[in-house]
């Protein structure tokens, strides 16, 4: 008899147990495998992706200048190994080459969703695999999209609408005013204002910093009041009083990249990298993947309930699904075969055809051919016989030719005799 | 030149050789100046780029007026399948006694929708009915009061957060560089530091070349010129294009009220030339190139519109036998060679028969 109490109970302990310590094991734990961040940037080409990320992770990604004359959009991927203390992150930045350069952009959005699904899919694949080591995996899984906005100071443009909605299932979306130092404070204010509530009235969904963790409610809560991010990106450093601080410098004034003043830089890497770094991870993985997932599962065929309300275990589902694809195949396979035997018969008719055809044309020119023969024979003959007869009347002409020749010759002779006696 | 020429009154002392020799007709650009002045004179300018890039507030920048008071601006859902338009403001501005008619011709939608595929067309057909209208009017029998509606110069705003020309904007400039007069500009230059700028327009002037596109092109200054103005001339072609900043707002900088853009890191003022090449625009837009825009408009664009049209129509008069000419009056064309051959052949018929 197993005796199983349902009530939970809270107990209190005599003295320090220890497992206080479990978080700190959990982070020694992550902080030697390392950590793995990826970064998708969609804007225009020369809004100021890569320098950008330069600024954000202070180190110089090698990165050509892109061309506006791409035929289409492709994302970029690449990876970086950065060291920080002690912790190590690969970080991925896939940037969208090409992007809002086209003349005709309906299809522009496609190869950023086609990407994003293929990392979700790299990952089911291993998820579902039989030996599989997912802790192992590189996960290649889009955290965070970073969707660059041009500084015009009216709205959003078309494209970045149709974009974002097809995009704000996939991933977190947190969008940022790039090249903000061409906006002044009070066209700032209202540009914020106009993209949000534009936001909001097509449903497109952006990432709200998490407000359920006590320890980082207040400044996430008062981050989300600021989106989007005017960020201002630079590597060159000016000097400003003694400092040298990373800055534009214009014939009217220098913008520092690091003056909450000036910029949200400070607030993007704060929220980004310093505080939710992690949340966008999960975020990822409990959300969007799950929501992928579901989806592509559904599509296959399976279903957590069949009709007749008996859950089925994932194994017999795929097992299922296994014995009618192999049928199918089979199926197939048979429908290929006696068709291919089907096109022989065909063909071996067909030819056994123009081979009677040919034969019957053989015979034909064979008859021709003898029946041509013979009328030439028969000429052959005629001719000979012609000469055979002119020969023979030749002969006798000759002949008497000759024998008349004697004659007159032997006359002469008989005068001569004649005349002498 | 703006101020009036006026004559200098010869010295009285050699009166009775320069009596002779003075015949008065250098008092012309002085008469010249004085019927214009009369008659008032009327420019159309069309404003052509992408949202957002500060079009309209250069407009206001440029003449000193607010032309936009009551505008509606899409929003980025309406702008989707948003299609060109075409949207005249005309008004009557005076200076110093001279009057101006100026009109501004807007094309909102080029550009913003997300399939932009010959959006420049509306704007190519509004320039050719413009043409096309004058032609009518010119051939008319009752020419006293034409009305001149041809594009005069069109302002093309190429976006500064590239890194050069993109695909829509070589296309539009293609479409329409033998149209009219056009005049790119790099908008909302306050984004770019002075090597980026430099970087920028050498960058579009390659593409230009390399495009094979035919922008306006400043006329060279007379050699008899003195050397500052053609310094002066030499430097406003070498910066094209022009990197502008606008304005509808005045602010103070330096004690002085300025029209510029109040940044917490300084104040842009549009004036100062080593700020943004605003002035340089204005400069060859209204004090020094109006006119010269609008000879090369008639004297160019139009002539070869107008040659165009009528080949067009006599080619297919030898084609029909109906004659629907709007021109009533038709000048006759140089025929072809076959033509010619036909010619020669039907009078040598009548020869043949005059025998």
């Amino acid at each position: 008899i197993l005796l199983v109490s349902e009530e939970k109970r809270n107990l209190n302990l005599g003295g320090h147990v220890g497992f206080d310590s479990l978080p700190d094991q959990l982070v020694s734990k992550s902080v030697t495998q390392g950590f793995c961040f990826n970064i998708l940037c969609v804007g225009e080409t020369g809004i100021g992706k890569s320098t950008l990320m330069n600024t954000l992770f202070n180190t110089t990604f090698e990165n050509e200048e892109a061309s506006h004359y791409q035929n289409g959009v492709y994302l970029r991927p690449r990876t970086y190994d950065l060291k920080e203390s002690n912790v190590h992150l690969k970080l991925t930045i896939v940037d969208t080459v090409g992007f809002g350069d086209q003349i005709n952009k309906e299809e522009s959005y496609k190869p950023i969703v086609d990407y994003i699904d293929t990392q979700f899919e790299s990952y089911l694949q291993e998820e579902l695999k039989i030996k599989r080591s997912l802790f192992n995996y590189h996960d290649t899984r889009i955290h965070v999209c970073l969707y660059f906005i041009a500084p015009t100071g009216h709205s959003l443009k078309s494209l970045d609408l149709v974009t974002m909605k097809k995009l704000d299932s996939k991933v977190n979306i947190i969008p940022i005013i790039a090249k903000a130092d061409t906006i002044s404070k009070s066209e700032l204010h209202k540009f914020k204002i106009k993209i949000m509530s534009e936001l909001v009235s097509n449903g497109v969904q952006i990432y709200q910093f998490p407000t359920d963790d006590e320890a980082v409610t207040e400044i996430n809560a008062s981050m989300n009041a600021l989106l989007p991010f005017a960020v201002v990106g630079s590597i060159e450093e000016v000097k400003v009083g003694n400092k040298l601080v990373r800055a534009r410098q214009y014939p009217w004034g220098v913008v520092q990249v690091e003056n909450e003043s000036h910029c949200d830089f400070v607030k993007l890497r704060e929220m980004l990298i310093r505080v939710n770094m992690e949340d966008l991870r999960e975020q990822t993985h409990a959300r969007h993947y799950e929501l992928y997932r579901r989806c592509k599962l559904e599509e296959m065929g399976f279903k957590d309930t069949d009709p007749d309300s008996q859950p089925f275990s994932l194994q017999e589902t795929y097992e299922a699904k296994r014995k009618e694809f192999l049928g199918d195949l089979q199926r197939k396979e048979e429908e290929m075969r006696q068709m291919f035997v089907n096109k022989v018969k065909e063909t071996e008719a067909e030819l056994k055809e123009k081979e009677r055809e040919l034969h019957e044309k053989f015979e034909q020119l064979k008859r021709m051919h003898q029946e041509e023969k013979k009328k030439v024979d028969e000429k052959r003959h005629d001719l000979e016989e012609e000469m055979h007869a002119f020969n023979r009347r030749k002969v006798a002409a000759e002949s008497l030719q000759a024998q008349s020749l004697q004659a007159s010759a032997q006359l002469p002779l008989k005068k001569d005799k004649d005349k002498k006696k | 030149h703006a101020e009036p020429l006026k004559y200098k009154s010869k010295k009285k002392a050699d009166k009775n050789d320069q009596e002779k020799q003075y015949v008065g007709f250098a008092t012309l650009p002085n008469q010249v100046h004085r019927k214009s002045v009369k008659k008032g004179f009327d420019f159309t300018l069309m404003v052509a780029g992408e949202s957002g890039l500060g079009k309209s507030t250069l407009v206001n920048s440029l003449f000193l007026t607010d032309l936009y008071k009551d505008r509606k601006l899409l929003n980025a859902e309406e702008r989707i399948n948003q299609t060109v338009e075409i949207i005249k403001h005309t008004v009557d501005i005076e200076e110093k006694g001279v009057k101006l008619k100026l009109t501004i011709v807007d094309t909102p939608g080029f550009g913003d929708a997300v399939n932009n595929a010959e959006c420049w067309k509306p704007i190519t057909d509004y320039i050719d009915q413009q043409f096309e209208q004058y032609f009518r009017d010119e051939s008319g029998l009752n020419r006293k009061n034409i009305q001149d509606n041809r594009v005069h110069c069109c302002l093309y705003f190429i976006p500064p957060f590239g890194h050069g020309l993109r695909p829509v904007d070589v296309e539009f400039m293609k479409a329409l560089h033998e149209k009219v007069n056009v005049v790119p500009l790099i908008s909302k230059a306050d984004c770019l530091t002075p090597s980026e700028v430099k970087k920028l327009k050498d960058r579009v002037r390659e593409e230009i070349d390399k495009f094979g596109i035919k922008i306006y092109q400043f006329p060279d200054c007379d050699s008899d010129e003195d050397e500052e103005f053609k310094q002066q001339d030499k430097e406003l072609k070498e910066s094209t294009p022009f990197a502008v900043i606008g304005s509808n707002t005045v602010v103070e900088a330096k004690g002085q009220r300025v029209r510029g853009r109040l940044y917490p890191w300084g104040i842009v003022e549009v004036e100062n030339q080593s700020h943004c090449d605003f002035v340089k625009l204005r400069n060859m837009l209204i004090r020094t190139h109006m006119h010269d825009l609008k000879d090369v408009t008639c004297d160019v664009h139009y002539e070869n519109y107008r040659a165009q049209c009528i080949q067009q129509m006599t080619s297919k008069l030898t084609q029909d036998s109906r004659i629907e000419s709007p021109i009533p009056i038709l000048p006759l064309p140089t025929p072809d060679a076959e033509t010619e051959k036909l010619i020669k052949m039907k009078d040598q018929e009548v020869g043949f028969l005059k025998d």
